[in-house]
């Protein structure tokens, strides 16, 4: 029986591509991730200029999509455009062509048509960028699609860790609360375990998809399971999803007491994360949220040079490119 | 039950095939003369009687395939496929027969609705085709159609397909009153509640890609309980495009107690993996998914030793605006009918995990057995219903060489051997 295992070779899922967008943290190397962290970091240092922009991409439109509200990852993305000096124009869905029906493909083909260089989409449903992909010439940039990837979040996470814990190489990173429904959770748990990182996932069974610790990680149905760990990850719970007859859990109620991160689960000086937006009182406690250990507000930060990094990165180091300026030496 | 164009019948002489009928016995090289669209000689330097002459030297001569799963989306979604259409799609697959699935707006529930289709069918259809009816009106579950009636009108046998018959108390009335039209019962066997939302097979693919999971077991509970209630009752059942290991293992066992169940599978399920949707190619998904490597292996296995008894395509085209979405917005559904042995012999065939025999069988005789039809054959006196096959023969698929009016086939662009060379439909060629 054991040759019935051999799926024929061209009936696979082909290599992936050279890298000409940022659609999954999957498709990257831990030299692609250590490359982009250290572009990050060294617009980080630019921020602390008088004058904060760098005509590094002057000339290059970038253009940003929403299908999904966003407060965060919508503004810093337009903000990392703007500090590198390329024109910007943001679509909402609301008030756009999405409202009479239109599909995606035609928004992107329309869209397309201006030549945008570098196409930042948010979308509902998995395989968004990968259509968009498919029907511009534009870098596409996964801006979080579904229950699938965030990729440029997983990132951020990592340069904020790296900055104010340590090297990711050994460290220990419990991500607690909704999996199943957490494109965060995803991406985090490949770039984590990408930079050799340990990562236990805790929540209750119900929302620790199966088959999960394919991707390389740990389980635990207990939240005291946390304390072992030197970055406590909390998830956002959804609770847009945990409508009554959905039994994911009995509720929320029942999900904070079992659940909730506060202080008392908590090491002193362990460090907190959390993607935001969050439920305070829900999956983290205020208390926790407001503590010197959250590096919440660290995070929000780190997302603007991790995009400034990604889009220079596609912009300057794509396959187009075959010299790799420095990004300060340009500035 | 089965409605074809009227027209012609024709004379044929193909030379020097190696023909072979394997639930007939039949495994030589010799000629085969049709003589008005019946089977007249089988023999070696045979008089070609003016007859039209096919040179089938270094190919095989087949009973031609019957596909017992197929939508031909009439009426309603004329756009996506149509008698005509799919009947030629059918025909360069090398099918003689295609009982049609009664998944259609509106749905084919009422005999009048079953009258337009076959008249259509006797101006249209290039090979035979049947019409399923619905098993309850609207398919909601609620209410058992006319089955009676319907049979009278030609019903090619009932299915809720697409949908299960949810209420096991219906399901069991159902087996009850369907028996005294001698037509069979088709079940897709899903359970809602377990399925609910799932995009595909539920396991480290979709836990990793962020899919709701759609588990093997909201299959296998359903095949279980249709099995136990057609046991209670004493009555037959044809279990549709089989998915699961669980679900070949409990149709095996059932059947060793004496069940009367017969089971299909599908060329994708046979061929592919979960796996394969990482590419998230909208023309991977369907319904049932794709599973893992254990259920893939379970289906061969139940395919070669006769647990499952047909290859059916589950030929679902769909229009190209409606597969151009993000996977999760996409319809679930593959075309196969004109692609289905190339995949097979590709796949399952050439790396020798099912000889070509057995492949040849499931495909015509299964499937046609199944459904209560005669059984296409390689003998003196039966009408000719025969595919001339190259087994030699690679291809590309190419989007723009379908005949369905579809093309939402995960094949294309694959490099395939195997071609169907000629296929004879009911005496008259129909593809060649």
């Amino acid at each position: 029986m054991g040759e019935i295992h051999v799926m024929r070779e061209d009936f696979l899922p082909p290599k992936p591509p050279p890298r000409r967008h940022l659609i999954s943290i999957g498709d990257l190397t831990r030299d692609d991730v250590e490359r982009l962290l250290a572009t990050a970091r060294s617009f980080a240092r630019t921020l602390e200029r008088e004058v904060k922009k760098l005509p590094t991409l002057r000339g290059y439109t970038v253009v940003n999509v929403f299908y999904e509200s966003s407060t965060r990852t919508s503004s810093s993305f337009e903000l990392a455009a703007k500090r590198l000096s390329a024109d910007t124009m943001s679509i909402k869905a609301a008030g756009s062509s999405v409202d009479k029906g239109e599909s995606l493909k035609d928004t992107a083909l329309t869209l397309g048509a201006y030549d945008p260089d570098v196409i930042v989409i948010r979308h509902p449903q998995i395989g968004a960028p990968q259509l968009v992909a498919r029907f511009t010439e534009a870098h596409v940039v996964n801006a979080g699609d579904g229950k699938h990837q965030h990729p440029t979040q997983a990132l951020l996470d990592l340069f904020t860790i790296r900055e104010e814990v340590g090297p990711l190489d050994g460290l220990h990173v419990a991500i607690v609360g909704d999996v199943l429904h957490s494109r965060v959770a995803r991406s985090n748990i490949q770039a984590l375990t990408l930079m050799g990182a340990r990562v236990t996932l805790v929540g209750p069974p119900p929302l620790l998809p199966r088959g999960i610790e394919a991707m390389g990680c740990e389980l635990s149905h207990d939240i005291g399971s946390i304390a072992a760990a030197d970055v406590v990850y909390v998830l956002r719970m959804q609770q847009e999803r945990m409508q009554e007859g959905a039994n994911y859990v009995p509720s929320l109620r029942e999900y904070t007491a079992r659940w909730g991160v506060t202080p008392e689960r908590l090491r002193p000086g362990q460090k907190v994360m959390h993607p935001g937006p969050m439920n305070r009182g829900v999956e983290i406690d205020p208390r926790v949220a407001d503590a010197a250990d959250a590096l919440i507000e660290t995070q929000v930060r780190a997302g603007l040079v991790v995009r400034m990094a990604v889009l220079y990165d596609l912009l300057t180091t794509g396959p187009v490119s075959v010299k790799t300026p420095d990004p300060l030496e340009v500035a | 039950m089965l409605f074809v164009r009227n027209g012609r019948s024709d004379d044929l002489v193909v030379r020097g095939a190696r023909v072979l009928d394997p639930a007939e016995g039949v495994d030589g090289v010799c000629d085969v003369r049709v003589d008005g669209g019946t089977i007249a000689q089988l023999g070696t330097n045979l008089e070609t009687n003016e007859h039209r002459v096919v040179d089938g030297s270094g190919l095989v001569l087949a009973p031609g395939f019957v596909d017992a799963h197929v939508h031909l989306r009439v009426p309603g979604r004329e756009d996506e496929e149509t008698i005509a259409t799919g009947t030629a799609a059918a025909a360069a697959g090398g099918y003689c027969a295609i009982p049609a699935m009664p998944y259609t707006e509106p749905l084919v529930d009422s005999a009048a609705v079953l009258g337009s289709l076959v008249e259509d069918a006797q101006a249209q259809a290039e090979i035979p085709v049947g019409f399923l009816a619905a098993i309850t009106r609207g398919q909601d579950g609620a209410e058992l159609t006319e089955m009676a009636e319907l049979a009278d009108a030609g019903a090619a046998g009932f299915s809720d397909d697409g949908h299960p018959v949810v209420a096991p108390g219906l399901m069991r009335r159902a087996l009850q009153y369907h028996g005294i039209t001698g037509r069979r019962l088709a079940l897709h066997c899903e359970e809602p509640t377990l399925s609910k939302g799932g995009q595909i097979h539920e396991g480290a693919v979709s836990a990793e890609l962020g899919f709701a999971g759609y588990p093997s077991v909201a299959e296998s509970t359903m095949v279980e309980r249709d099995l136990a209630l057609a046991a209670y009752e004493g009555q037959p059942l044809h279990l549709l495009h089989l998915s699961a290991r669980e679900s070949v293992e409990a149709v095996r066992a059932a059947q060793a107690k004496g069940v009367a169940a017969t089971a299909e599978v599908t060329p994708h399920h046979l061929c592919l993996t979960d796996e394969a949707v990482r590419t998230l190619d909208p023309n991977l998904k369907m319904n049932p998914p794709l599973r893992s490597a254990d259920d893939r292996a379970a289906l061969i296995e139940g395919l070669r030793d006769g647990t499952i008894g047909s290859i059916a395509t589950d030929h679902a085209p769909h229009a190209r605006h409606e597969k151009e979405v993000p996977f999760e917005a996409a319809p679930f559904g593959v075309t196969g009918l004109e692609t289905a042995f190339a995949a097979l012999y590709t796949s399952l065939v050439e790396p020798g995990l099912v000889p070509l025999e057995t492949l040849l069988e499931r495909m015509s005789a299964g499937p046609a057995q199944a459904y209560g039809l005669e059984r296409p054959r390689i003998a003196v006196g039966a009408p000719a219903n025969l595919v001339l096959l190259d087994t030699a023969a690679e291809w590309q698929v190419e989007e723009g060489g379908f005949r369905s009016r579809s093309a939402n086939s995960w094949l294309i662009g694959k490099r395939l051997k195997g071609q169907v060379r000629l296929t004879v439909a009911a005496g008259r060629v129909a593809f060649e």
